[in-house]
């Protein structure tokens, strides 16, 4: 295995880390869309808590990661993407302060400004993902150097707000499998509701979205079968995704939150195994796109970062570990809650 | 209007409004390792109740600070793709590292301090505030790594038409690697002990008795004069040597040196005349920059009228933000001065026009980390990376002047609404838990 191959493994498990961790807070936040009071609001907002800003890093860190290893195509597609971008930001930023706000002043005016931004921002975030996710994988304009030619509206076609609306629903669907966990009685129960509603979007999106790609991207169908890792990860979709609903009708809520859990992991891994080599599909010409090697920084670089990668990330998951252990259980307030 | 001027704005604005917040959050962050440490080992509850103020603060400055540094990780992209494309190989390392090295470790052992009190045993509980000291240390580490590669590039060869990695090392160490890294965060454990040391007074203002607020100035204020020494000497004065010796151009900008000279004077104060560069009403000290930087007297210093007129970084801007943070550090070597002398005579926490003189001295040295950065920035300028590639040519193609525009007037409305709840919101957090002083209800 080369080290292109190396580093399109590691964003790819940072990618992968931040949809499963990041994908249950955002998750968390549509839901608390619905919730029902003040107090629930309470809930969702302590159950993700300490663990949120953690998780939040698996995002920046393979931003960084991206720029480290593969520079063309964080500046190809960052700038491609501009308004998106700013969007996402924009939602990530409203979700995170308003952490911290919302409690500091009473009044409904108050809550309710807060309320919006934690909901709404969680939403146009677990959105533009998949968003984002279907224009690389469809193909924006780049030509034979990498210049993009498109719009922001272009970014916005039928395919892709299709993927858009399936990741919002895996993420709901990871959010309520997590809140299922965390919560008690009446709320753990229209969690566990919101668990199967989530799942059976997800499973009836991801159906349709997998048919529309062979119209979409058939470059990702091409050889496919070949790929022992293909069907290793299909079975594992497959397995997890019949897990899921088994699992939360039958209260075993950790379960069905590790398969939730392992369904993304092997979404995320499918859609690397029909990309790989490449990064970003060209829609004007499949010979133009951006790969693992005509965008790659140099082996020195490469060989530099995976030894900080190799370093650092076992430090990372075992302190994350501990502190997941820490507040595992249901929700219980302190002075320290929010 | 020029898209380059436009992105530069977004950029200043992005980056300078973020930077507010981590030198709070590290210098902070150093001194609850001290007080929880306090609180730990003693039992003393007056520790335990300051630490837990100090601590809500620290949590809540954190993230602002967080979700106003989510946009700086994807704008060399965004913004610079070009940049982008020609540091690449080297810039995108020390980001990666950020995130793996530091990020993590601030974040995750921030939720376990802010969370876990009760619930952790104390030596975690202590160890969860040491490791987010120790990761925002990390964190501002990487960061001027990459910062400070932009201005004394080193360690790479310019091949297939960008900067490709030669010596990871030498581009890590670069030669203002140390020299920045040390001076500013000295800065930012001086932001620290100012921020606490004003929010003690603003507590003792308005109860004499609070137990916290004397707790706090006690240890604010004699640990701001140790770092407001340090800073100017010598970190201060090594990065500043530094600078005379590897960019020249930005030495004489912000020393107001215009005419090549041996024996150079150092200007204390001087009015900026741009065109022709000269200064006016100045009082300046004969011989004395020359010794400074090159420890010689009669040293030859290199003035502005010796480089080309495009490769040199605008003048009034750079003298101006250099020398108002010089002026600033030497205000705060008085200023804490002052207050040792008043601790040590037993009449600090008495003293109410002192205590008055240190709330209102809370964003002083956050502004001076904005003047260091300003002339520090701006001083690169017309590099983006010094003597490799210019700012001119380092923006998106790809990305029109009404998108810029867009998302400048949107963070800087978002920005607008944030500091001013920011600044809000401490105030009155600042004050919880105060109980009324005595004579007050009396007056009541």
């Amino acid at each position: 295995m080369d080290l292109n191959t190396i580093w399109f493994l590691l964003v790819g498990v940072l990618i992968t880390g931040y949809a499963v961790l990041d994908g249950f807070d955002l998750g968390v936040g549509v839901l608390y869309l619905f919730a029902r009071s003040e107090e629930e609001r309470r809930i969702y907002l302590n159950a993700i808590g300490p663990v949120w800003d953690g998780n939040e890093v698996w995002l920046l860190t393979g931003g960084g990661a991206l720029f480290a290893a593969f520079p063309i195509v964080y500046a190809t597609v960052f700038s491609a993407f501009y308004l998106a971008m700013m969007l996402v930001v924009v939602a990530l930023i409203a979700r995170a302060v308003s952490f911290e706000f919302r409690g500091k002043l009473q009044g409904p005016g108050w809550k309710r400004l807060w309320n919006g931004c934690f909901g709404l921002g969680s939403l146009v975030a677990a959105l533009l993902y998949g968003v984002a996710v279907a224009n690389l994988v469809r193909g924006i304009p780049l030509d034979e150097v990498g210049t993009f030619s498109g719009s922001f509206i272009g970014l916005l076609n039928p395919f892709a707000l299709l993927c858009g609306i399936t990741g919002l629903a895996m993420f709901t669907m990871q959010g309520a499998a997590y809140m299922a966990l965390k919560t008690e009685g009446e709320l753990q129960g229209r969690m566990q509701a919101w668990t199967v509603r989530g799942w059976t979007a997800f499973v009836t999106l991801y159906a349709v979205v997998t048919l529309a790609t062979v119209f979409a991207a058939p470059h990702v169908f091409a050889g496919i079968a070949a790929k022992p890792l293909f069907w290793i990860l299909l079975l594992a979709f497959a397995a997890a995704a019949v897990i899921v609903p088994i699992g939360s009708r039958a209260a075993r809520y950790g379960r069905a939150f590790l398969a939730s859990s392992l369904s993304i992991v092997s979404l995320v891994g499918l859609v690397a195994v029909g990309m790989f080599p490449r990064l970003v599909a060209s829609s004007v010409d499949l010979a133009f796109s951006l790969t693992i090697y005509n965008s790659a920084s140099t082996p020195r670089t490469q060989t530099a970062m995976l030894v900080i990668a190799l370093i650092g990330m076992p430090l990372v998951l075992a302190y994350s570990a501990y502190v997941y252990m820490v507040f595992k259980g249901k929700v219980v307030f302190d002075d320290a809650s929010y | 209007m020029d898209p380059v001027i436009l992105s530069r704005i977004q950029f200043a604005i992005t980056a300078g409004f973020h930077f507010i917040f981590p030198p709070i959050t590290i210098g902070l962050a150093w001194l609850l390792v001290y007080v929880e440490g306090r609180a730990w080992r003693s039992r003393d509850p007056v520790y335990e109740r300051t630490g837990k103020l100090f601590g809500k603060l620290l949590g809540f400055t954190f993230a602002v600070g967080v979700a106003t540094g989510i946009l700086l990780e994807f704008q060399f992209g965004t913004n610079w793709a070009r940049y982008s494309k020609f540091v690449g190989d080297i810039f995108g390392a020390p980001l990666a590292a950020e995130g793996i090295f530091a990020f993590f470790l601030e974040s995750t052992f921030l939720g376990l301090y802010l969370f876990g009190r009760g619930r952790v045993p104390k030596p975690v509980h202590w160890f969860s505030i040491l490791m987010v000291a120790v990761g925002s240390v990390i964190s501002a580490f990487w960061i001027l790594v990459a910062n400070s590669w932009q201005q004394t590039p080193a360690g790479f060869a310019i091949r297939n038409g960008r900067a490709e990695l030669e010596s990871f090392w030498a581009a890590v160490f670069n030669p203002s690697t140390l020299p920045r890294f040390f001076h500013t965060i000295v800065a930012t454990l001086l932001v620290g002990a100012f921020v606490m040391a004003g929010i003690a007074a603003y507590r003792l203002l308005k109860n004499g008795a609070d137990e916290i607020g004397r707790c706090a100035l006690k240890l604010a204020v004699p640990w701001g004069l140790v770092t407001a020494i340090l800073v100017v000497f010598p970190f201060g004065h090594w990065h500043a040597q530094q600078v005379a010796e590897t960019q020249p151009e930005k030495f004489a900008a912000i020393e107001g040196l215009y005419t090549s000279q041996r024996g150079a004077p150092l200007v204390l104060f001087g009015l900026v005349h741009v065109e022709p560069p000269e200064l006016r009403a100045k009082l300046e000290v004969p011989g004395l920059l020359s010794l400074m930087a090159f420890g010689d007297p009669q040293a030859p210093i290199r003035g502005i009228d010796e480089f080309p007129a495009d490769e040199v970084p605008p003048l009034w801007i750079t003298f101006v933000s250099f020398h108002n943070m010089v002026i600033l550090g030497l205000l705060f070597i008085a200023l804490t001065s002052w207050g040792v002398v008043k601790l040590w005579r037993k009449r600090l926490v008495e003293s109410r026009r002192y205590l008055r003189l240190l709330l209102w001295s809370v964003p002083l040295p956050v502004i001076a980390c904005q003047f260091g950065w300003v002339a520090a920035e701006v001083g690169r300028q017309p590099w983006i990376v010094y003597h490799l590639l210019r700012t001119g040519d380092a923006h998106s193609l790809t990305v029109g002047t009404g998108e810029v525009l867009f998302s400048i007037l949107t963070f800087g409305l978002i920005y607008l609404f944030l500091g001013a709840l920011w600044v809000y919101l401490m105030i009155k957090e600042a004050g919880h838990g105060l109980e009324p002083a005595i004579g007050q209800e009396v007056m009541a």
